[in-house]
C-alpha cells in the first residue's frame, strides 16, 4: 500500500514540528525517515499512523484520503520505541491482541500467534511476561504483535532507539530479512545514518520540521542536495566554500606544487582503517581517513608536518 | 543509630495516636463481660444501624468508583475541557469539614432550598431520609479513587493505550482491556478506603439524617447515640464492630497488593 503525505504541517504551541512536508512512499517499500532530535520524523511518523492530526495537509494510503480516519481505521502496524508492551499479557496475548478485538475465531488466532512467534523466534517465550524478557526480545514480540492483523503499512518509530549497539545490528538484518520476506510497505524512524543507509531502499532526510533531500543510500552521500545532508550523512570538512569527505584527502610527505602543508594533531587507528586530524597552515582543521596501508607507509604520527590536497571536493 | 531513633518515634506516634485508643476501644467493649455487649449488638435498632451503613455504603462506593476513575482520566489525559477545573475541585470534600457539607445539603434540600419545594411537590422525601444520607456520603468520601488512580495513570503514560489503538481497538476496548487492568491496584486501594471512609461518615451524616432511632440512624450516629445515653459498653461494641470491618479490609488489601507487585 502506497502512502502520500501532501503538504502537512504541524505546530505543538510556538514550535513548529512540520513545516509543508510532502513525501511519496512506493507499495512495498522500505523507506526510512532520517533526521536530528526535533527534525520531526517522528511527528511525520505518527500523523501517518493517526496518532496526530495534521494541521493542515493530507495523508493518502493506497490512493485514498485517509486524513479524517482514525488510527483504528487505518490499519497500519506501529511499533514504539519503547515497546508499549501490554504488562499484564502474556507473549502470547500481547500478540493475539489485535486479531481478539477484531473478534477472529480462536483457533485462527492461535495457529497465526504460533506463527508469528516463530517469525520473531520467540517459541517458548510464548507464557512469559514482558518484565521477563530482554529488551531486544520484547521490540520483537512488539513487531509480532504489530504484524498480527497483517497491516498494509507497518511503521516503526525509533524501534532499535533503546536497545545497546550488538543487539541493534542484530535487528537490523532481521527487519530487512523480514520485509525481503513479507514486503510490506515499511516506513522507520531512526536518527542513526547508518542504520537508516543499513536498512532502507529509500532515505528521507529531515531536518527542522522539513524535507531535505530523498534519496537512495548511495546518492545520498555520493549526491547530496545541500550542505545538511552533505554533513549530516557521513563526515564532512568544510573548507571555503566546499565540501570534503576524510577519504577523499590525499596525503604525501613531499610538497608537489597543488598540496598544502599540514601538521598531524591526532592518530586514531580503528583497526581496520586509520582516522587523522590535521592543522593546515592557515588553522583549518581538516578530518582525514586513511586505509592501514597509507597510514603505514606515511609512518603518521602526532606532530609530524604533511602535505594535503582534497582529491574530490563538492561545492553547493 | 539514627536509624533507630527514627524507627522509634515512629512506632511510638503510631502507637500513642492510633493503636492505643483503638485498643482502648476493645477493652472497654468487653469491660462488663459479653452480655451486655450482646445485648446492644443483637438490639434491632442496632442492626438497622448496621443494615443502613452498609446500603449507603453499597450505593456511594461504586458510584464513586466510576466517578473517581472517569476523574482521573479527565485530569490526566486531559481529553476535554475542563479538565483542569476537575482537578481542582476533586480534593474540595477533603478540605471541607463534612458538618458544612451536611449544613450546604440542608440549604439546598430544605423547605426553603433550591431544590426542595421540587422534590417536595413530587412526594420525594430528600432530607431525614436516605437520599441525603447517600448525598453527603457520596460528597464526603469523593476524592479517595481519583486521587489513588491519578499517578499510576501518570505512572503508566499513554503508550500502551496508543498500541491498542494501531491494533485496531476501540476506544472502549482500550479502556477495559488495557486501562483498566493497568491501574486495577490503584482503583481497589481507592475503593478501600472509599469504603473506609463510608463506613466511619459521621458528620454530614448527622446533620442531614435526624437520627431517628431504627429509621435514618447509621453505625456510627448509633454508637454517639449509646455514648450519650451512658450504654458505654454498647457504643464501645459498635466501635469495635466498625473498627474490625476496617482492619480487615485494610488487611486484606496489604496481603493483596504486594503479590500483584511481584508478577509485575
Amino acid at each position: 500500500m502506497s502512502i502520500e503525505v501532501r503538504n502537512v504541517s504541524k505546530r505543538f504551541g510556538s514550535f513548529q514540528a512540520l513545516d509543508d512536508v510532502s513525501i511519496d512512499v512506493d507499495g512495498g517499500a522500505l523507506t526510512a525517515l532520517l533526521g536530528p532530535s526535533g527534525s520531526g520524523k517522528s511527528t511525520l511518523l505518527r500523523i501517518i499512523a493517526g496518532l496526530e492530526s495534521p494541521d493542515t495537509g493530507e495523508i493518502r494510503l493506497a490512493g485514498e484520503d485517509a486524513t479524517p480516519l482514525t488510527t483504528q481505521q487505518r490499519g497500519v502496524g506501529f511499533v514504539f520505541q519503547h515497546y508499549a508492551a501490554f504488562k499484564h499479557m502474556s507473549v502470547r496475548e500481547n500478540i493475539a491482541f489485535g486479531l481478539k478485538v477484531r473478534k477472529r475465531p480462536r483457533d485462527e488466532v492461535r495457529s497465526r500467534v504460533d506463527e508469528l512467534l516463530e517469525l520473531v523466534q520467540l517459541q517458548g517465550f510464548g507464557d512469559r511476561y514482558p518484565a521477563q524478557l530482554s529488551g531486544g526480545q520484547r521490540q520483537r514480540m512488539a513487531l509480532a504483535r504489530a504484524l498480527a492483523p497483517e497491516p498494509k503499512v507497518l511503521l516503526l518509530d525509533e524501534p532499535f532507539g533503546a536497545l545497546d549497539a550488538r543487539v541493534r545490528a542484530e535487528l537490523r538484518v532481521w527487519l530487512r530479512r523480514l520485509h525481503d520476506e513479507t514486503h510490506t510497505t515499511t516506513v522507520f524512524v531512526t536518527h542513526d545514518q547508518e542504520e537508516a543507509m543499513d536498512v532502507a531502499d529509500s532515505v528521507v532526510v529531515m531536518n527542522k520540521g522539513r524535507v531535505e533531500q530523498v534519496a537512495g543510500p548511495r546518492e545520498l552521500y555520493d549526491a547530496p542536495a545541500n550542505e545538511f545532508v552533505m554533513s549530516f550523512v557521513g563526515q564532512a570538512t568544510r573548507i571555503d566554500d566546499t565540501w570534503v569527505r576524510p577519504h577523499d584527502f590525499e596525503l604525501v610527505l613531499a610538497p608537489n606544487g597543488s598540496t598544502r602543508e599540514a601538521q598531524v594533531e591526532r592518530v586514531v587507528h580503528l583497526g581496520f582503517e586509520v582516522r587523522a586530524e590535521l592543522i593546515r597552515d592557515d588553522g583549518e582543521i581538516l578530518a582525514v581517513q586513511l586505509t592501514r596501508d597509507q597510514a603505514a607507509q606515511l609512518e603518521l604520527e602526532q606532530g609530524q608536518i604533511v602535505y594535503v590536497r582534497p582529491t574530490r571536493a563538492t561545492t553547493f | 543509630m539514627r536509624k533507630y531513633v527514627l524507627r522509634f518515634l515512629a512506632l511510638g506516634y503510631l502507637l500513642a495516636v492510633l493503636l492505643g485508643p483503638l485498643s482502648m476501644v476493645f477493652f472497654r467493649a468487653f469491660d462488663k463481660g459479653v452480655d451486655p455487649l450482646w445485648k446492644t449488638l443483637s438490639d434491632p435498632n442496632t442492626v438497622h444501624a448496621f443494615k443502613l451503613t452498609l446500603i449507603i455504603a453499597l450505593i456511594a462506593v461504586p458510584l464513586n468508583a466510576i466517578f473517581g476513575v472517569v476523574c482521573a482520566l479527565a485530569i490526566v489525559r486531559r481529553r476535554f475541557p475542563g479538565a483542569g477545573i476537575v482537578n481542582a475541585i476533586v480534593d474540595l470534600p477533603l478540605a471541607i469539614s463534612p458538618v458544612v457539607v451536611g449544613l450546604s445539603l440542608f440549604l439546598l434540600y430544605g423547605r426553603t432550598g433550591w431544590f426542595g419545594p421540587w422534590f417536595a411537590r413530587h412526594g420525594m422525601q430528600i432530607l431525614f431520609a436516605l437520599p441525603s444520607m447517600v448525598i453527603a456520603t457520596i460528597f464526603v468520601s469523593l476524592p479517595f479513587v481519583a486521587r489513588e488512580v491519578v499517578p499510576t495513570l501518570r505512572e503508566i503514560g499513554d503508550e500502551q493505550e496508543q498500541a491498542a489503538r494501531t491494533l485496531g481497538a476501540t476506544n472502549w476496548q482500550t479502556f477495559w482491556r488495557i486501562t483498566l487492568p493497568s491501574i486495577r491496584w490503584a482503583v481497589v486501594y481507592g475503593v478501600v478506603l472509599t469504603t473506609a471512609r463510608c463506613l466511619g461518615e459521621y458528620g454530614a451524616v448527622a446533620v442531614v439524617s435526624g437520627n431517628i432511632e431504627g429509621k435514618t440512624q447509621t453505625a456510627t450516629l448509633r454508637v454517639q447515640d449509646a455514648y450519650e445515653n451512658f450504654n458505654q459498653s454498647g457504643a464501645y461494641g459498635i466501635s469495635l464492630v466498625l473498627a474490625a470491618i476496617s482492619v480487615v479490609v485494610l488487611v486484606t488489601m496489604t496481603l493483596l497488593r504486594p503479590k500483584e507487585e511481584q508478577a509485575l
